[in-house]
This record gives C-alpha cells, sequence and structure tokens, in this order.
C-alpha cells in the first residue's frame, strides 16, 4: 500500500539556520502518527513542506504517492491541515468561512457535510456568528472544521489543542479518533505529550531538524520501562 | 474553476460587506473633488472646449477606479498575510492562474462599481454625454486589471503596512494625481508634457476621457495600446511572481 505520507531526504534553510537537515519518513495510512519535539526542532517546517507553504532546498515529499510540488493539485485536495497559529478571516461567519474553505477545494452543496462537522465540534450554535465574536477555543474548532471540510484523506493538526478547554479537548479527540477509525491518517504535533502517549500509534521525536527517534508508541515506552512519554522524551532529547 | 470562483466571491464579499468604507466613502472624495476644484475654476477654464466641470468627471471617474482596484487586491494581502490567513487560500489546489484573475477581477468589479458610483453622485453637476461608451468600459477594464495586478504586486511585497502605504502614497498618489484628472497636459510647460507621456496613467485618464467627449490629447487608439502592453507586461510579472511563490510560500 502506497504510504500516506513518504518523507525523503527533505532540507530546508532559513539563511543560515538549517531547519530540516535531511528528514526521512513514511507514514502509513490509517495510522495515528505523533511527530514531537521540543520548540525549533524543525515540526512546523516540515508540516509546512508537506503543506505546500514552504519550498524545501531538497528532498521529496509525497501524499498519498502525490508528489507536493509537481503534483501540487492532487496532493493537497488529499491533505487537510489545521494551522498552529490562531488566525481567522474577520469578514465572515462561520459557515461562511467553511463554505468559503469548501469551494476552494472544488466543492459547492457541501452543507450537510458542514453540519455534521459543526455539530461534532459542537460549534452548530455559532455557524451564524462572525468569526470576530468567537472565544480563542471556537476559533480553534473552526480552523479543525476548516481542515476538514473536504474530507482528507490524510489530516495534520499542528498543535490543535493549545488554548483549548478540556471539554472541547475530549470532544475534539473523540471526533478525530472517529475519523481515525474511518481510515483517515492523522499527523499529529502537540506539547501535551499525555495526549500523544493516548492517541498516537507510532512518534517520531525530532531535534534540531533530524529525525533522531522513529518507532511505535509501545516500542518507545518499552525502551524505557515504567517511565512516561514525558519522561522518555526528556531522555531521549537529553541524549 | 469551482476554486476560482469560490476566491472571486470571497474576494467581493470581503469589500461588499464594508461597501460604506469601500465604496461610499471614494464616491465622497471624488465628489468634495468637484464641488472644490469645479466650484474655483468652472467660470474660468475651458478644456478642448468642455466646461471644465464636465471634463473633471471623467476624469475623477477613472482616478477612482484605478485607485480602488489597487486598494482591493493590495489591501487583501497584506491584510492575509499580516494576520496569518494566507493560509486558506494557500493551502487548496488553487492554481496560481486562477488565483491571480480571482484577485484581479474582484478588484476590477470593486473598481468600477466606484466608477459608477462616482458618474451617479456627479452627473448632476455637469453636462456629460458619452459619445464613445466602449472606449469608456475598455479603459476602465484595462486600467482597473493594471492597477488590481499592481495591487497584488505591492500585497505580496509588502511585509508591514508602511510599506505599502509607501508604495500607494509615493507611487500610485502620484501618478494617478499628476495624470491630467484636473487638467490637459497641453496647458503644461513642455517639459512635464514630455513627462507626462511616461505616465502610462495619462493614457487611462485621456482615453477613459475621450469615451465621454471624443477628443483627448492622444489617440485613442494609442492610449489603449499602451494601456493594454503595460497591463500585459504587469500581469506576467505578478503572474510569474505567483508561480515562484515569492514571499508567499517560503
Amino acid at each position: 500500500m502506497i504510504p500516506a505520507v513518504s518523507i525523503v531526504d527533505v532540507v530546508k534553510h532559513f539563511g543560515s539556520l538549517q531547519a530540516l537537515a535531511g528528514v526521512s519518513l513514511d507514514i502509513e495510512q490509517g495510522e495515528f502518527f505523533g511527530l514531537l519535539g521540543p520548540n525549533g526542532a524543525g515540526k512546523t517546517t516540515l508540516i509546512s513542506s508537506l503543506a505546500g507553504l514552504i519550498r524545501p532546498d531538497s528532498g521529496t515529499i509525497k501524499v498519498m504517492g502525490h508528489d507536493v510540488i509537481r503534483d501540487f493539485r492532487e496532493a493537497r485536495r488529499l491533505l487537510g491541515v489545521v494551522p498552529q497559529e490562531l488566525v481567522f478571516d474577520p469578514f465572515f461567519n462561520v459557515r461562511e468561512t467553511l463554505r468559503i474553505q469548501s469551494g476552494y477545494f472544488g466543492i459547492r452543496k457541501n452543507d450537510d457535510w458542514i453540519d455534521e462537522i459543526l455539530e461534532h465540534l459542537d460549534l452548530a450554535s455559532k455557524a451564524d456568528v462572525n468569526m470576530r465574536r468567537l472565544s480563542g477555543g471556537m476559533k480553534r474548532r473552526v480552523l479543525v472544521a476548516q481542515a476538514l471540510v473536504h474530507r482528507p484523506p490524510v489530516i495534520v493538526l499542528d498543535e490543535p489543542t493549545a488554548g483549548v478547554d478540556v471539554e472541547l479537548r475530549q470532544g475534539l479527540w473523540q471526533f478525530i479518533r472517529r475519523l481515525n477509525g474511518e481510515g483517515h491518517t492523522i499527523i499529529l504535533t502537540t506539547h501535551y505529550l499525555e495526549e500523544a502517549e493516548a492517541l498516537c500509534n507510532r512518534i517520531a521525536l525530532m531535534k534540531q531538524g533530524r529525525v533522531i527517534a522513529l518507532d511505535t508508541t509501545a516500542n518507545l515506552m518499552a525502551a524505557h520501562p515504567g517511565a512516561s512519554l514525558e519522561q522518555v522524551f526528556v531522555r531521549t532529547m537529553q541524549q | 474553476m469551482i476554486g476560482f470562483l469560490t476566491l472571486f466571491e470571497k474576494e467581493f464579499l470581503r469589500f461588499w460587506k464594508v461597501s460604506f468604507q469601500t465604496v461610499a466613502a471614494p464616491v465622497l472624495t471624488a465628489l468634495l473633488y468637484l464641488l472644490i476644484f469645479g466650484h474655483v475654476l468652472d467660470e474660468h477654464v475651458q478644456v478642448h472646449g468642455v466646461r471644465y466641470i464636465s471634463f473633471l468627471v471623467p476624469g475623477l471617474v477613472m482616478m477612482q477606479v484605478l485607485q480602488n482596484a489597487f486598494a482591493n487586491s493590495s489591501s487583501s494581502l497584506i491584510q492575509a498575510k499580516i494576520t496569518g490567513s494566507i493560509v486558506f487560500v494557500l493551502l487548496p489546489p488553487i492554481p496560481y492562474g486562477a488565483f491571480f484573475l480571482a484577485y484581479v477581477l474582484a478588484a476590477v468589479a470593486r473598481g468600477l462599481l466606484v466608477g459608477v458610483g462616482v458618474l451617479l453622485a456627479t452627473v448632476w453637476f455637469a453636462e456629460l454625454k458619452v459619445v464613445a461608451p466602449w472606449w469608456t468600459l475598455v479603459f476602465a477594464l484595462f486600467g482597473g486589471g493594471l492597477f488590481a495586478a499592481l495591487g497584488m504586486i505591492a500585497g505580496i511585497w509588502s511585509e508591514k503596512f508602511d510599506q505599502l502605504a509607501a508604495f500607494q502614497n509615493f507611487l500610485i498618489m502620484p501618478l494617478t494625481m499628476l495624470s491630467g484628472v484636473f487638467y490637459s497636459i497641453y496647458t503644461l510647460p513642455t517639459f512635464w508634457q514630455g513627462l507626462s507621456h511616461y505616465n502610462p496613467v495619462f493614457y487611462m485618464i485621456d482615453g477613459f476621457r475621450y469615451g465621454f467627449f471624443g477628443v483627448s490629447d492622444v489617440a485613442p487608439e494609442t492610449s489603449l495600446a499602451v494601456v493594454v502592453a503595460c497591463f500585459a507586461a504587469v500581469s506576467m510579472l505578478t503572474l510569474r511572481l505567483l508561480k515562484r511563490g515569492w514571499k508567499l510560500r517560503g
């Protein structure tokens, strides 16, 4: 089976800073994959490269077999990205935002799916509220909804629960787990390591633009008996 | 196609939802120009045998078409870049040509709406007849398109609002204000007359005005050739920048 995401020897510099130093990894279809690392490790650069927001200096990235540069249209259609920053367009309400995002992906008359997403993310009562009037947590939910609006098989969540209350986190993870159960591949970056431990089948640990550990969550934990993922993370980073 | 239509619709709604600021305000500004300059000069000046206030109206209409087309695409892009919401249009599979067209057409739509508004507001003060309506339309479309594309370049290039303001204040404003909106260039000293011929906006204003009065400083065919050439050059540059992802995709 074609990997959901295939990353081969990706290098990226910003001036003299090497943000990615030859990253290679495959993420299989249907995986719940964790991409962890301290700030500046290169997680967001890698995700931005995957999403076509950044062009790597060298290396290749494919989404379901489609190169993100040469075959960008198909690659982007197969990918949904929840950005890390809390961004929104202040001119529109929630439903308009989702309809517009849906249209960008070539889908009109998508209201049934939009309603379902709104319901699952507990946004139904806010559908006609302008984005400016939403709380930070609500805006985060809309970002998740925007990433899902075209039903992408591969979903990237870049710190989706930052600044989000416990109730929403639980609702969000329940929904994401359901999508994963239906076959969607999930790629998650988070600083909440207990979430990664509970959700991810496989984890890559990144440091200074390199993948320094890549294994199933179970194997990573087994290598450090009795330790939590947070302790495994700290020890691996110190090595 | 749906991606392009959605982006166009979104860009259109973006200014339409705040039309008091984006359409009504420039109409009022043009009306004030007309009232002030018309009051001061109408009894003293005739241009091409036309009363000054009538001569002024098409210039003001075209000036607002150009400035608002520029303002629409540039402000939309800089705002999206600074707030980060630009990711919403960079993540989807919208080809760069469709991206360009959607921004340019929405900006031209705003320019034309403001232009029609200025015309409706000012027509009561002047005796106007449109002798060649197709010329006015063609110049408004290509002029608006050129400034919309320039607005895209400015919006993509600028990283801060003050950089965009500098582009607007030190390039767009002088080009439009010194283009013959308020005068015929043949009333200028020889040096400034010659210099005006290097300003592409002069050809837009002059050609647009030809559609109203059937007289102009330069033959309308010549003006159209200059405007279309400038539009093609700026469009190609914009498309090239978009294809490279310059300042949009790191």
